[in-house]
């Protein structure tokens, strides 16, 4: 009869830990910030429709760095525990904090009771209502969760980014101002980051519901150039449409539609 | 609640409906066999579509009724179903609201998990497999009937469909409505109607539309002066999906009042039945055959 190789769970740990990163550290950096009017992330990414941010629910929004595959499945299954907690309860109801755990504890579970970890780390950000801050979780491979106000770095260089973020943060920045400060702290002493090498998106409180809104290339490269584009070229038909005065009725089930819609 | 994580061989990809029945939520309610179960449950009536130049105006009268009484009088019927479309209601109020909840959340989930808005076409069948879901329940006589509307990005136009209640769905060329009141609202329309309409000329042939079915249909609630309650319009353009104002709403079905009161102090008698527009009368409703499933719009 042959024994199976005892290997110590603090070198099982350690291994899977490793390869983890290793994974992580092979994909680009991503930058979350709070500015002026919500949250900004800023995430180096050449592809145009390989998305690393993506909008969850109405005041939030996800962004992952590591494996595509990886995180784009749980980016649907957040999209998924969003939209059916938001249908069986109430809009409001859907928050950042419940869905940053659900990850949390899922990623953990993969790393402690699986063969492979995943290698991805995630950020979950909300938009700050009713009186409370705007929010940004960070959740590692191994299940780690880190709760952020000013910003978060994420992917293989996350210290010597987060150092060079750091050193000229700012508070209550103008979203061009934000842009322009990520994109250089991305891109470091050595580099010059374009629009097509990058991938920007917000949560605005001016945006109306559905706050998510992807800043696109023309748009970005004015930014980046120093140019503030016009405000015509700026709103987006989402806005128009979802910020629309209702008329209240005070209806109970006129009520639950407008919040469900 | 757990992360809704599903094996690729069994995930519901972006269908919002299949997603509820996994997680357990019952997407349609089960009735047990009843008679005469209708007359006990709230009815939303009328409401209308038009199309006009740049999109398509959509209105619902606010009452909801309970067999003979009012049940409420100022029931929405009118809902934005994303940015480009607007779905309006007619039939059993509970299953027709939790209807249009599902249809929205479904048309914005579909956005989120693809990344892509669906067409117009597609959100029309989504909206026809509701209706078809919902059949078990129209045979005992809660029937939900809507009307979908929205702005073609991919045509340049506003475009309607209407449905009956085996899901059935029919594109119309020009206008459409349906609910309680809906023949005498169908036939204002008819009769003011022209090609090429304006917003002002759209919203007026809605609000004459609705006055006029409020006026022969019991179920239709008319312009609610006394408690300031209005019907709803809302407008579909290239913009999006826009309300339009309650001011003037109101203002427009003031006018339209005074006009009536006039007209009958210069005959000296009661109204004549004849519809308040003297539009040119364009030919007979004309209908599009069923809304064939792949073609890209």
């Amino acid at each position: 009869m042959t024994m199976p190789f005892y290997v110590a769970p603090e070198q099982v740990m350690k291994d899977r830990a490793e390869y983890a990163q290793k994974g992580i550290a092979r994909g680009r950096s991503l930058i979350a910030t709070a500015y002026a009017d919500g949250v900004l992330i800023v995430a180096e990414n050449p592809s145009r429709s390989l998305h690393k941010i993506s909008e969850i629910y109405d005041r939030i929004a996800f962004a992952g760095v590591g494996k595509y595959n990886e995180y784009d499945q749980l980016r649907v299954a957040g999209v998924r525990h969003a939209d059916t907690k938001g249908f069986a309860f109430s809009r409001e109801d859907v928050d950042a904090r419940s869905l940053a755990n659900l990850y949390a504890q899922y990623l953990g579970n993969v790393f402690t009771h699986e063969m492979k970890p995943l290698e991805v780390e995630i950020l979950v950000a909300e938009l700050g209502a009713n009186g409370r801050p705007d929010q940004l979780y960070h959740v590692a491979y191994e299940g780690t969760i880190t709760d952020e106000d000013r910003f978060a770095v994420l992917g293989g260089e996350a210290e010597t980014i987060s150092e060079r973020f750091a050193a000229d943060w700012q508070p209550d920045r103008d979203r061009a101002e934000a842009i322009r400060a990520a994109v250089k702290a991305l891109a470091g002493p050595q580099r010059t980051l374009g629009p097509n090498d990058l991938e920007v998106a917000v949560l605005s409180r001016e945006n109306g519901r559905r706050a998510f809104r992807r800043i696109t290339d023309g748009e970005l490269a004015q930014i980046l150039e120093g140019v503030e584009p016009s405000p015509a070229e700026a709103s987006s038909p989402a806005k128009a449409a979802e910020s629309s005065p209702r008329t209240s009725g005070g209806a109970d089930d006129q009520a639950a539609v407008e919040s469900g819609g | 609640m757990a992360l809704p994580l599903f094996h690729p061989t069994e995930d519901p990809g972006p269908d919002f409906s299949s997603l509820l029945r996994r997680t357990g939520l019952p997407a349609v309610p089960a009735v047990p066999q009843g008679t005469d179960f209708a007359a006990s449950v709230r009815h939303a009536t009328t409401v209308v579509a038009l199309r006009f130049a740049d999109g398509v105006v959509m209105a619902g009268d606010r009452r909801a009724t309970e067999g003979h009484a009012i049940a409420h009088r100022a029931m929405e019927k009118v809902f934005p179903a994303d940015h480009y479309s607007a779905v309006a209601i007619a039939g059993a109020a509970g299953f027709a609201v939790e209807m249009v909840r599902l249809f929205q959340t479904q048309l914005e989930h579909y956005e989120k998990v693809e990344g892509v808005n669906l067409s117009l076409e597609g959100k029309a069948n989504q909206l026809a497999q509701m209706v078809r879901q919902h059949l078990p329940l129209a045979i005992q006589g809660l029937a939900v009937v809507p009307l979908f509307a929205g702005y073609d990005t991919a045509r340049g136009a506003g475009r309607i469909f209407t449905y009956d209640v085996t899901g059935g769905h029919y594109e119309e060329a020009d206008y459409q409505a349906t609910g309680s009141g809906g023949r005498d609202a169908r036939t204002t329309i008819k009769l003011g109607f022209r090609e090429g309409l304006s917003r002002s000329e759209g919203v007026e042939l809605a609000i004459q539309a609705l006055y006029e079915a409020a006026d022969e249909d019991s179920g239709t609630g008319g312009p609610d002066v006394v408690r300031g309650i209005y019907p709803t319009v809302s407008v579909v353009t290239a913009d999006g999906y826009r309300e339009v104002p309650e001011e003037e709403v109101a203002a427009r079905f003031q006018a339209l009042i005074d006009r009536k009161r006039a007209e009958r102090e210069t005959v000296g008698g009661p109204v004549s039945g004849g519809p308040a527009t003297g539009g040119p009368v364009t030919g007979g409703p004309v209908t599009g055959g069923p809304v064939s499933g792949g073609e890209p719009s």
